[in-house]
């Protein structure tokens, strides 16, 4: 095992020091450290943060392996600077049993790039009818500890309120994907102005935002955790606000499109632009970058959707929705959060990645840069600006909603357990 | 001129009325001649590309086409490769290698034909997408209307019906408003959009406050398909409330005209006497279609080849 001598990065944008990665943990973080035999890895003006956990990732696999794969998703989540990534049930065969969840973690372990920590579906098939197996799920040797019938609301609210129950057991968590079915049917974007001149039947907030007010008032009731996805609107904002007020358990994600993106996108038509829930307003995108500076938002959740070309260059009502974030989703937590002057390094750390650890219950991950723990991290290049060319992403999809824009941070290096997945700017296999 | 025809904010107010008075001039040109053809577009060719059954408005555009001379291949979704599922991209690449020099298209998806122009190089005329714009049905209601009452500017047209579903209402209002008009909007709130304060437009739930203040009404088609989705209770309900009927007709001003871009309900949204009424246009608007389709071929194809 190679080991890494670090010199003179800043952990969460301190002042600089050497970091030594031994034998998979941090062995030493000092001045002027010397380790002979390790690889030096020339760190000046590079942040150091906790390797990023992903709490919403498609890597497609079982199924749609034309999209993307446990490898290839596995290389554009370490470029991206994660170390963990939390792989969604919505596969082909559905992540429903211990045999599928434990595939995915097994192909996960082979590419080796990034711990893959499925996530099993809460019902059966996604179908909203009945509870899959969830606890064979967590005894497996993927130890499922998130449900999410994520791209599916549990919209049944005795079946949700017993999914919320039942996890309890074993630490378990649901992570919901609020939409009111009722509410959206053939939705297509953002209900409002631009909806209604484009002629795109809309996806109104009241869909989501009524299904986490029902959702956060059952987990206060059973006394369960909640986890709700890819939060988008400015009430759903304000109803986590209140919950938390109360002490409810429940936490909540955004994604990097949705603290970036409007649905002014949609004008284009292109189906690039597509995506469940939909970009919202100016407004939205405000409250959301508040909610997540303030902690009512907990993580960033990237919800990566890669999609097969021919599910994308198409009418836009025939797309398919998603669009892809891993490779991103840090310079543009840079551009909207850092940059602007709402959330230092040490925010960034505890939102990409100490929180979504803790929701996820990943005890290796999203820990501090000190000696003895594991070395999960990675070096990012505040400084460094390019443009996002679609082509060369380690995605096999092409779906970025970024194409041709200039985004700041370069993820230099990301170690997992002590070893480069990332070195130089490149992933070392 | 924009290359392209998508939706009626493409036409600034000099174009439309170019379109309009281009029309008018073609209507001269034709009239009283026995071969109603014109030499304009010879050795083009123009796709009329219909995704959705529409035999009035392809129709319509075929016989333009033909007036001005234009070769025109009929490409409709049933009977093609489309019904094999080939991709709209793939059917424009298959047109731009034919050489299709204007290229006419009617999709059930919004925005469609603004994918279509992405991809081919000839000009793509929007024949109505999804519910999103049909910019030569305006054009020719905005002719009709020119062609009536001698005028645009300051003319009041309420608009009437399931504004939510309609891609006629979006053009109308959009082009109305361009060439000077004064806009109303009455529908049951259930059948107007959600954002439709932003348009360039009145909104009212009233029929019988806004009839005396019309010069024009607009009747839109109503589908009673509509009523199992509850935007509504009941054909006979909907009728009752926003239905254009001989008592109603009888409040509008003198020389006001009634419109309907077909194909009519009759008993839904207009009764047969009001459709069969002296103030009805709507045979007109049939024949203005064609010339006003002329009028867009030809100024977006006519030019240097």
């Amino acid at each position: 095992m190679t080991n890494y001598l670090i010199k003179g990065a800043r952990p969460l944008g301190g002042d600089p020091v050497d970091i030594l990665l031994q034998d998979g943990r941090v062995a030493a973080v000092g001045d002027s450290l010397e380790a002979t035999g390790a690889e030096v890895v020339q760190a000046a003006g590079l942040v150091a943060l906790p390797g990023l956990v992903d709490l919403h990732t498609h890597l497609r696999e079982p199924g749609r392996e034309d999209a993307e794969t446990v490898e290839t998703g596995s290389r554009a989540a370490a470029l991206g600077g994660f170390t963990a990534v939390h792989a969604m049930a919505n596969t082909d065969p559905v992540a429903d049993t211990a045999g599928v969840v434990e595939q995915v973690w097994r192909l996960g372990q082979e590419a080796g790039l990034v711990d893959v920590v499925p996530v099993g579906a809460v019902t059966v098939g996604l179908a909203g009818e009945r509870l899959a197996e969830l606890g064979a799920m967590a005894d497996s040797a993927a130890r499922v500890r998130v449900f999410s019938d994520d791209g599916h609301c549990v919209s049944d609210p005795a079946l949700m309120r017993r999914a919320l129950e039942y996890v309890k057991a074993f630490d378990g968590v649901v992570a919901q994907h609020a939409e009111e079915p009722r509410l959206t049917v053939g939705a297509q974007m953002h209900e409002g102005d631009r909806s209604a001149r484009l002629g795109l039947t809309g996806w109104p907030a009241a869909a989501e935002e009524a299904i986490i007010a029902r959702d956060v008032l059952l987990a206060e009731h059973v006394g369960a955790r909640l986890h709700v996805c890819h939060v988008s609107t400015a009430g759903s904002v304000e109803i986590l606000r209140w919950a938390k007020s109360r002490g409810v358990q429940v936490t909540a994600e955004v994604t990097p499109h949705h603290l970036l993106l409007t649905d002014a996108c949609a004008e284009s038509y292109d189906p690039v632009f597509k995506v469940n829930p939909p970009l919202r307003t100016d407004a939205d995108v405000e409250a959301l970058r508040a909610g997540l500076a303030d902690g009512t938002i907990d993580a960033v959740g990237t919800d990566h959707a890669p999609h097969a070309v021919e599910d994308k260059e198409s009418e836009w009502a025939q797309a398919r929705p998603g669009m892809l974030g891993l490779e991103q989703a840090l310079s543009v937590v840079i551009e909207t959060m850092v940059e602007p002057g709402r959330l230092d390094w040490a925010g960034v750390a505890d939102r990409m990645s100490v929180r979504p650890a803790q929701i996820g219950r990943l005890a290796d991950h999203g820990r501090l840069i000190a000696p003895g723990e594991p070395a999960n991290l990675v070096l990012v290049d505040p400084a460094a600006r390019a443009a996002v060319d679609p082509a060369a992403l380690a995605s096999r999809s092409r779906n970025s909603p970024y194409a041709g824009r200039e985004l700041p941070g370069r993820v230099v290096a990301t170690f997992l357990r002590g070893e480069a997945t990332v070195l130089d700017g490149k992933a070392t296999r | 001129m924009k290359r392209h025809l998508l939706e009626a904010a493409d036409l600034d107010r000099d174009d439309a009325t170019l379109v309009l008075d281009t029309a008018a001039q073609i209507d001269q040109a034709l009239a009283g001649r026995e071969v109603k053809k014109l030499p304009t577009l010879r050795g083009r060719t123009v796709v009329n590309l219909f995704y959705e059954d529409s035999t009035r408005t392809r129709i319509s555009f075929e016989l333009a086409a033909k007036r001005l001379s234009a070769d025109v291949i009929n490409f409709s979704a049933k009977g093609s490769s489309v019904s094999k599922g080939e991709s709209l991209k793939d059917t424009a690449l298959t047109l731009e290698a034919m050489g299709a020099d204007g290229v006419v298209v009617r999709h059930s998806a919004s925005g469609a034909p603004h994918r279509l122009a992405s991809w081919v190089k000839g000009s793509v005329v929007n024949a109505g997408d999804g519910t999103h714009e049909h910019p030569t049905q305006a054009l020719l209601d905005a002719y009709t209307i020119r062609q009536r009452l001698g005028r645009l500017d300051g003319v009041r047209v309420t608009i009437v019906g399931d504004v939510l579903h309609s891609r006629v209402a979006r053009s109308n209002v959009g082009l109305l408003h361009t060439l000077g008009a004064e806009v109303t909007l009455v529908a049951p709130p259930t059948l107007l959009p959600v954002g439709v304060g932003s348009w360039p437009a009145d909104v009212g739930y009233d029929l019988d406050a806004v009839l005396p203040k019309s010069d024009v009404v607009m009747m839109l088609r109503v589908q009673a398909e509509r009523m199992n989705a509850s935007f509504f209770p009941s054909a006979r309900e909907y009728s009752r409330r926003y239905g254009l009927d001989a008592r109603r007709m009888a409040a509008l001003p003198d020389d006001a005209i009634v419109m309907h871009p077909g194909p009519m309900n009759r008993g839904m949204e207009i009764a047969a006497e009001v459709a069969d009424s002296v103030r009805s246009t709507i045979v007109e608007q049939v024949a203005n279609g064609v010339s006003t389709r002329m009028a867009v071929l030809y100024l977006l194809l006519g030019g240097n080849a």
